[in-house]
């Protein structure tokens, strides 16, 4: 007789099928796409207007960062850009969850999270357009450099995170001392050694660590049933710590769950791993072609859960936003957008001369005499190179 | 604080011992560098004196060692990682060649990385597969990383400290079949040597056999045996791989006009490879014979019970050196 494993696992078709388009029965969700304001036992916050007011303009500044950083690529400015059309809700969410003394450890798609921290987009746009690989300044904003290396940095936040709890600021109950550390990733990431080896050090030293993914469904053009038969947030509990599955376009409950994730991390409870379920709306990056390889109906079909336009039906209908607000908001929008063009433009090359500088903290006899060589050699064409 | 006779392996862990209570953010971290004070005890008793937060016992997990070591030293701390073995560095290969290394760079300069990677390396212990292996070169070719090999016990307890005090991440490498064979006098009050400075062991006149880790002892025994010979052979402990210290080098090859290099690394693209061109490149005029090098055969690290085979030991330098000064 045919040994069968009919039982032993989750059907594909169940966890991946049409029914969890909508991210399943786990979703923890606090506005509907639709705009109606949902309630969850454990997660209903109150929120301000003014707070969700800052939500919209949030994401609606966020979308102008990103429109304008791949207009710039399609004219040349940039080499590539990584966009986040459709993420917004899940970069904002997470980004004012954060308290000023809590540690960003980004991928190269996080620029809301970048703009919640306080790091001017223009900065972004050096490591894209290659003048520089990342030019903000990480202990300034607590927001870490770019990792380009797919989820290298998971490791580096609980390494942090690790060192924040030798320092004693894990669990004191000063709300302005106590932090935590933020590990930004993707479903591909998920995947990555490095991912669950960081799972297994945060879980194994109890590290202040969020772990928050943005499943988008796509690694490039791999879907992510190719990186996962469960859900993701699902694999957590293997770790020993606790996942969640929030929907990534609905930026209250993306806020709430974060904000409840990192507040345990402070208080000395651990990791936690945020699925943030969401949607790539464009491509993975300015290089690649969606029509190829997913189906223009999923990318409708995602459309109707627009992060930006369900806030705007809830603040609309409950009267918190009116056309002047959305008017002077769309004026901000045009002048980041300024800022943005002109300051790409604006950024200066380096130098030839630069690539030698900070290799080492102590420079070495060696780099020195290839330095100099090097100059000697730019001082022979005429009016110099550098 | 007298002087007393200790082997390299002591000689690391008091050097290590000094550096932890010289510096509270000191931190070391690595497989069994705990309770059982790491499998060449290297570490021992490191964690009963301070404690299981600043000697960590990690999971079984190279890359995650390295990667969240980086982390701790974004927070402003030293850590020290071990890696059990040579062959087992490889899983952590990205944490290191593209994160370790570029952060300075990439953040020009905001980051530092005052980490040391201590690895035992080289064979001659008899091990399985993936625990005699010399990965030194990997490494010396990636810019930002620096690389040093101990080959004594003295420079075991100095350069370890030399390399925790350094804000660039170091490569540390130790030739695991020293840890307990030789014993030397330390003097604690001693001023050491620069970290990235090469040493003139043994001076001679006709030929410069330059060596470093566990093929300095090797290096020294065929000069010992060419003396009998009335050939007189200078003997360079490299001591640093990268960056190379050169002048020592140089300064000799100009007096004798020969050189040979020889480590245990595979030939091709090895060590040698570079201090070979190097000489060429600034003593072409001086050199009476092509530079010679004396390594591990270009074949993965050989089954233990041929391995005397594939390392290189005193016959094969001194016969080197006999083709270097048959030119």
């Amino acid at each position: 007789m045919p040994v069968t494993t009919a039982g032993f696992g989750p059907d594909l078709v169940e966890v991946f099928g049409p029914s969890q388009r909508d991210g399943g029965p786990d979703l923890i969700q606090l506005l509907t796409p639709e705009g109606e304001r949902v309630h969850h036992p454990e997660l209903d916050l109150d929120f301000s207007a003014e707070q969700l007011r800052g939500f919209y303009r949030d994401m609606v500044l966020t979308r102008r960062i990103d429109t304008e950083a791949t207009a710039l690529q399609r004219h040349g400015e940039l080499g590539i850009w990584a966009q986040l059309l459709g993420q917004e809700a899940a970069q904002i969410g997470a980004g004012r969850a954060l308290k000023k003394q809590d540690f960003v450890f980004p991928t190269y798609r996080e620029h809301g999270v970048a703009y919640c921290k306080g790091v001017d987009p223009l900065n972004l746009l050096g490591l894209f357009r290659g003048v520089d690989h990342g030019a903000w300044d990480p202990n300034e904003n607590n927001f870490g450099l770019y990792t380009i290396v797919i989820g290298a940095q998971a490791l580096h936040a609980t390494g942090y995170a690790m060192g924040i709890q030798r320092d004693g600021d894990v669990g004191t109950g000063d709300p302005d001392r106590d932090a935590a550390v933020i590990a930004h990733f993707g479903d591909g990431a998920s995947s990555q050694g490095d991912v669950n080896e960081a799972f297994i050090f945060a879980a194994s030293y109890n590290a202040p660590v969020v772990f928050f993914c943005q499943n988008n469904q796509w690694a490039i053009s791999e879907p992510i049933e190719r990186q996962s038969r469960i859900p993701l947030y699902q694999r957590a509990l293997g770790f020993g710590f606790p996942g969640v599955r929030v929907d990534g376009n609905d930026v209250l409950a993306t806020y709430a769950v974060t904000q409840a994730a990192l507040q345990r991390a402070r208080e000395g409870q651990g990791p936690t791993f945020v699925e943030a379920y969401t949607y790539r709306m464009g491509a993975h990056t300015t290089t690649d072609d969606p029509t190829r390889y997913r189906l223009n109906d999923d990318v409708e079909h995602w459309k109707l859960k627009d992060p930006i336009a369900r806030l705007e039906v809830y603040l609309r209908r409950n009267g918190l936003v009116d056309d002047a607000f959305v008017d002077e908001l769309k004026q901000e929008a045009d002048e980041l957008g300024h800022h943005l063009r002109e300051g790409c433009k604006a950024l200066p090359d380096p130098k030839p001369m630069d690539m030698f500088d900070h290799v080492y903290a102590e420079e070495t006899e060696e780099l020195r005499v290839q330095r100099e060589g090097f100059a000697s050699y730019l001082e022979t064409f005429e009016g110099g190179h550098h | 604080m007298g002087t007393q006779k200790i082997t390299l392996a002591k000689g690391l862990n008091m050097g290590l011992r000094k550096a932890m209570e010289d510096d509270p953010k000191v931190l070391l971290m690595g497989e069994d560098v705990g309770k059982l004070g790491g499998v060449f005890r290297i570490t021992d008793g490191l964690q009963k004196d301070f404690g299981e937060d600043r000697v960590i016992d990690s999971p079984l997990a190279e890359s995650g060692i390295v990667g969240t070591a980086i982390g701790m030293a974004l927070r402003g701390y030293r850590p020290v990682v071990e890696i059990q073995f040579d062959g087992f560095v490889y899983p952590a290969y990205d944490q290191i060649v593209c994160q370790v290394a570029k952060m300075h760079y990439r953040s020009k300069g905001r980051y530092k990385i005052p980490m040391v990677i201590r690895i035992p390396f080289g064979g001659g212990i008899g091990a399985v597969e993936h625990h005699s292996e010399s990965p030194e070169a990997q490494f010396a070719h990636t810019p930002g990383l620096k690389v040093v090999a101990c080959s004594n016990p003295i420079d075991g307890y100095w350069m370890i400290q030399q390399a925790i005090a350094s804000d660039d991440p170091v490569i540390f490498l130790e030739p695991k079949r020293q840890y307990h064979a030789d014993k030397a006098e330390l003097d604690e009050t001693a001023t050491p040597e620069p970290l990235f400075s090469s040493r003139v062991v043994r001076q001679g006149s006709d030929v410069t056999v330059l060596a470093y880790g566990p093929t300095v002892k090797t290096a020294l025994s065929a000069a010992e045996a060419a003396a009998g010979e009335g050939k007189s052979l200078e003997v360079i402990d490299l001591r640093t791989l990268s960056p190379l210290d050169m002048a020592p080098v140089l300064e000799s090859v100009r007096r004798t006009g020969r050189a040979v290099i020889t480590h245990e690394a595979h030939v091709n693209l090895g060590m040698g490879s570079e201090v070979a061109a190097r000489i060429t490149e600034e003593c072409f005029y001086s050199l009476e014979a092509p530079v010679l090098r004396v390594g591990g055969f270009d074949t993965p690290y050989p089954a233990s019970r041929i391995e005397e085979d594939y390392l290189p030991d005193l016959d094969r330098v001194l016969d080197a050196v006999d083709r270097s000064l048959e030119f």
